[in-house]
């Protein structure tokens, strides 16, 4: 039973890390990437009447952080259930 | 009722209902005091988080220094919402299942250490203190602009406010005002947003504005102003005159630097759980995207329409008639100056000095083909607080606009206070230097702390009246935050390795370094040409980040490892609700052993 807990534990500290790591690289790839080191490129294309390289450094990056939180929060429920995490 | 009545209607309704709050919410504990009992509501804490986030500098200047920069102001919008899912990612709900109430606290528990809980005092301090001078000068600027009381007499009336209910309520008081405050202001911005937006795209949502075409024509509003602004001689909207690595600096800096900042911390200690603190950082960035994603809208429809009504002006003088004079110009097929281009002339953030003695208002940029010199030098502040009259709005909508501001001022510095204040209670005397004082005396310490911290911040704020604009006084705090508190914080987290050897060099290296940098080029005639790498100061803080990190990871590896039941101390709060129960365990023993 400790065992199993000493385990469960270690797994979800492993999954967290990776999930964290995931959720980071998104978060990279939209603003540095997106807004700042590849916008000219995409620049090229439009969103409405806006650039869509400045625009994911005005408006877009902020939605997609958004979302970002709310799929941790979701991903991290389900891990603390599945490795029996009380919270 | 005309617009200074309205004013004066929502300044002291709102007023009232923060000393309200204030009575309703007394802490009558430290843990109510310092973190408001830790049972707040995520959504309600997320609101709270909201308002203590978003600043004078926020609701006030961030508007207009986009529309003056365009694509360059894109750092503060990225910045300052990309650190909170750092924060809910990284850092929030790790520190909550740690359980204490200040970040020294963690610090100096997780460090084994006294003296880098006193750096860590120091470090949060030095944030606190130069962000609360932002604040004071914000409340300042908001009195003496729309009702006409002198500028230090607005700071005292603002300190006082703060210092009722922050002294009063502590967290618990402050919590429940932010709450209060946050509706006030998001009303109070995004109303006038959705007017301009009708005007300037016939889109009520400016979001959807931003990207939509300019009213009456099939021309995107952005292309219509990139078009307008190069024929004035400036840049296009949509580029910078930045360098690419000062924006990524920058942009990173204010990241790193919204996630290790102490205020903003702190009011995660307040829910429940590590749970209800990722919960709580998700409502938080909710709450704060509705302004931050306006905000862009605002400043491109804002440059837009002054470019429209002020440029080419017919300019009328003070002493003329405002009405007759501008119907005799239209009528001459000219263009008046709008009318709310004169009401703010009087505050001195608007100006024209007819350099061709034309008696026309020409606004150019510094490439200008016609070769023309500007005449016109708005304030970046202008935008927000103008805009409700260039929309025509009612003038209870300006009201309610300064209520907003003056919100979003005080409930930032509230946050501020609270930080400065438990600093000094809990760490500096409770955990260093009288360890014996009783739970009522560290009440009072705080009670009196608090007390200080707003009376110094109100002196502050008067002479931060002779700095550059608010939003730039900010930033300093920032680049502090990013590379003294985020490190150690992240590397005690996610590295059990991390020593008290390190976590001190790594504190002192980022403080030092960051000072010394900022100051250099910002107070002692440090040059642009002088930039590392041609970082600005605004983004140095996210290089010496990486410097701090690096020393602190090598001074740990050459030195004795943390002890054992630190360790074990990492390993707890990397799992939710282990912290609690061992607490819960030992009170059992305790009793039974007894």
């Amino acid at each position: 039973m400790i065992d199993d807990q000493v385990e469960n534990r270690a797994l979800y500290w492993r999954a967290t890390k990776r999930l964290t790591v995931c959720l980071l690289l998104i978060w990279f790839i939209v603003s540095f990437g997106a807004g700042i080191l590849f916008r000219d490129a995409l620049d090229n294309f439009s969103i409405g009447g806006a650039p869509f390289g400045f625009w994911m450094a005005q408006n877009g990056s902020i939605y997609i952080f958004v979302l970002l939180i709310i799929i941790y929060c979701i991903q991290m429920t389900r891990l603390e259930r599945k490795f029996g995490i009380k919270g | 009722m005309d617009q200074t009545l309205w004013t004066y209607f929502f300044v002291i309704l709102t007023f009232g209902i923060y000393i309200g709050i204030a009575v309703w919410a007394r802490a009558g504990s430290t843990d109510e005091f310092y973190v408001a009992g830790h049972d707040v509501h995520p959504a309600l804490n997320g609101m709270a988080t909201g308002a203590d986030w978003m600043s004078a500098a926020s609701f006030l200047s961030m508007a207009g220094l986009i529309a003056f920069l365009g694509y360059g102001g894109s750092v503060y919008l990225m910045g300052w919402t990309g650190g909170y899912v750092l924060l809910a990612l990284l850092l929030a709900p790790y520190l909550r299942e740690f359980g204490k109430f200040t970040v020294p606290d963690f610090v100096g528990d997780r460090y084994y250490s006294k003296l880098a809980r006193v750096i860590a005092v120091i470090c949060a301090l030095m944030v606190s203190f130069t962000y609360i001078a932002g604040q004071m000068k914000g409340v300042g600027v908001a009195f003496s602009g729309f009702l006409g009381v002198d500028f230090n007499l607005g700071i005292i009336i603002g300190s006082a406010i703060v210092f009722i209910y922050a002294v009063w309520g502590g967290m618990k008081g402050i919590t429940y005002t932010q709450v209060a405050q946050y509706v006030v202001m998001i009303f109070a911005y995004t109303v006038p947003a959705i007017f301009i937006s009708l005007i300037i795209t016939g889109n009520a949502v400016p979001q959807l504005g931003f990207i939509g075409n300019a009213v009456g024509t099939d021309v995107p509003m952005l292309e219509k102003l990139n078009t307008v602004l190069t024929e004035l001689g400036f840049i296009e909207y949509t580029s910078t005159d930045k360098s690419k690595i000062d924006v990524f600096c920058i942009t990173a800096a204010l990241m790193f630097g919204t996630s290790g900042l102490p205020h903003v911390i702190i009011r995660f200690f307040t829910v429940n759980s590590a749970k209800a603190a990722r919960k709580s950082a998700g409502w938080a960035l909710i709450f704060i995207a509705l302004l931050y994603t306006t905000a862009p809208a605002i400043g491109a429809f804002a440059r837009m329409n002054f470019v429209e009504t002020v440029n080419e002006a017919t300019y009328i003088q003070d002493g003329e008639d405002y009405e007759t004079r501008a119907a005799e110009i239209s009528s001459e097929g000219g263009k008046p100056v709008p009318a709310w281009y004169k009401d703010w002339e009087k505050t001195g953030l608007l100006s024209f000095e007819d350099k061709n003695q034309d008696g026309i208002m020409q606004y150019r940029g510094p490439n200008a083909p016609d070769n023309i010199e500007n005449e016109v030098d708005p304030n970046r502040d202008i935008f927000v607080l103008a805009n409700p009259q260039i929309a025509q709005l009612p003038a209870w909508v300006i009201g309610l606009v300064v209520a907003g501001g003056l919100a979003a001022a005080l409930s930032t510095a509230a946050g501020l206070l609270m930080v400065i204040s438990s600093a000094v209670s809990h760490d500096l005397l409770k955990k260093t230097f009288t360890p014996d004082m009783t739970e009522k005396q560290e009440m009072l310490a705080a009670r009196l702390a608090a007390a200080a911290a707003v009376i110094a911040a109100g002196f502050i704020g008067a002479f931060a009246s002779s700095l550059p604009f608010v939003a730039q006084v900010v930033a300093f705090a920032f680049g502090i935050a990013a590379a003294s508190l985020f490190p150690i914080i992240f590397l005690g987290i996610f590295w059990k390795r991390m020593n008290r050897e390190g976590a001190i060099a790594a504190m002192l290296t980022g403080l030092i370094s960051t000072v010394s940098y900022i100051s250099y080029f910002k107070f002692m005639g440090g040059t642009e040409e002088g930039w590392w790498f041609g970082i600005s100061p605004e983004g140095i803080g996210f290089a010496f980040m990486w410097v701090s990190l690096t020393v602190g990871v090598i001074l740990s590896l050459v030195t004795a490892p943390p002890p054992l039941a630190i360790q074990t101390l990492v390993d707890d709060i990397r799992i939710p609700g282990t912290v609690k129960e061992k607490i819960y365990e030992r009170r059992r023993q305790d009793l039974s052993g007894s």
